[in-house]
C-alpha cells in the first residue's frame, strides 16, 4: 500500500515536470523540470529495488548530463523561443494531449491484453535484512564477468566522444 | 506492491511527452531535452521489467543506455556550441542549410 502511494505521488511528479518541459519557453525552465523528472525517476527505481541504478541516475543524469545542458544554455545566453514557423494551432492543442494519453492507454490496453497487470512487482528482494537484488554489488558482478567486452567497448565510445566534443566545439583559428 | 501495467504506462507517457516536445519544440536545446526524456521513459520499462523478471540484465542495459547518452550529450551540445557560433541562433527555423 505504501508502495502504491509512494509511486503515486512520484509518478505525478513526473508526468507534471514532464509536461512542464513542454510548457515552458524557456530552455533553463525546461532544463530545471527535466531534473525534477530525473529525480523522481529516480525515488520510482528504488521502489523497484533498483539501488545502483538509482544512485547513478542521481549522479550521472540529473548531476553530470544537467549540468552540461545548465552550462550550455548559459554560456549561450539562450532567451525565450521565438515560433518563425506557425503550425495548425488546433492540431497542437489537441494533438498532444492525444499523443500522451493514446501512448498510455496504448500501453495499459497492451499489458492488459498479456496480463501484466495482474502481475504486481517492486520491493526491494531481502535476505538476511539486505536487499540482494539491484545493489551495487550483484550489478557489478554481472558488469565485470558476463558484460565485460560491452563495458571495454564502452570506453572507447566514451574517448570518441570526449575527442569529437573538443573538436566541434573548438574555436577555428584563422 | 505496485502492479506493472502502471510502470509502463508511465514510461509510454514519458516517452510521448518526449516525442511532443521534440516536435513541437523549436529551440534546439529543448529539443536535446526531449530526447533526454525519451530515454529516460525507456529506462524505467527496463527497471520495471528486469524487476518483474528477476534478471539484472535490465540494469545493465540501462547503464549502457545511460553511457551512450552521457557521450551523445557531450557531441550534441558541441554541435550546438558549433551552430550557434556561425548562425548566431539557436531557432531550428533559421537552420535550415546545410553549408555554412
Amino acid at each position: 500500500m505504501l508502495a502504491l502511494i509512494l509511486f503515486f505521488i512520484f509518478a505525478l511528479l513526473c508526468v507534471g515536470g514532464a509536461i512542464n518541459l513542454l510548457v515552458q519557453k524557456h530552455p533553463i525552465n525546461s532544463a530545471l523540470s527535466l531534473i525534477v523528472v530525473m529525480g523522481s525517476l529516480a525515488l520510482i527505481y528504488l521502489l523497484l529495488g533498483a539501488e545502483f541504478v538509482a544512485a547513478v541516475q542521481v549522479i550521472v543524469y540529473a548531476g553530470a548530463v544537467m549540468v552540461l545542458f545548465v552550462f550550455v544554455i548559459m554560456l549561450l545566453n539562450a532567451g525565450e523561443e521565438e515560433r518563425l514557423s506557425h503550425g495548425s494551432r488546433v492540431a497542437t492543442m489537441l494533438g498532444v494531449p492525444a499523443l500522451i494519453i493514446g501512448l498510455g492507454i496504448a500501453a495499459a490496453v497492451v499489458s492488459h491484453l498479456t496480463g501484466l497487470d495482474r502481475i504486481a512487482i517492486g520491493g526491494p528482494t531481502v535476505m538476511n535484512g539486505e536487499n540482494v537484488f539491484g545493489n551495487p554489488q550483484a550489478v557489478g558482478h554481472l558488469l565485470f564477468r558476463e558484460y565485460l567486452l560491452p563495458f571495454e567497448v564502452t570506453s572507447i565510445l566514451i574517448l570518441v566522444a570526449i575527442m569529437g566534443a573538443v573538436v566541434l566545439a573548438r574555436r577555428e583559428e584563422e | 506492491m505496485v502492479p506493472l501495467s502502471y510502470y509502463l504506462v508511465l514510461s509510454a507517457v514519458l516517452f510521448a511527452c518526449g516525442v511532443a516536445g521534440f516536435l513541437i519544440k523549436r529551440n534546439i536545446i529543448t529539443i536535446f531535452l526531449s530526447i533526454e526524456l525519451m530515454l529516460n521513459g525507456v529506462n524505467l520499462s527496463f527497471v520495471a521489467f528486469a524487476a518483474q523478471l528477476k534478471s539484472l540484465d535490465g540494469h545493465i542495459f540501462v547503464f549502457f543506455v545511460m553511457v551512450v547518452a552521457a557521450a551523445e550529450a557531450a557531441v550534441g551540445l558541441a554541435i550546438i556550441i558549433a551552430v550557434f557560433r556561425t548562425r548566431e541562433t539557436l531557432n531550428v527555423d533559421r537552420v535550415n542549410l546545410l553549408r555554412l
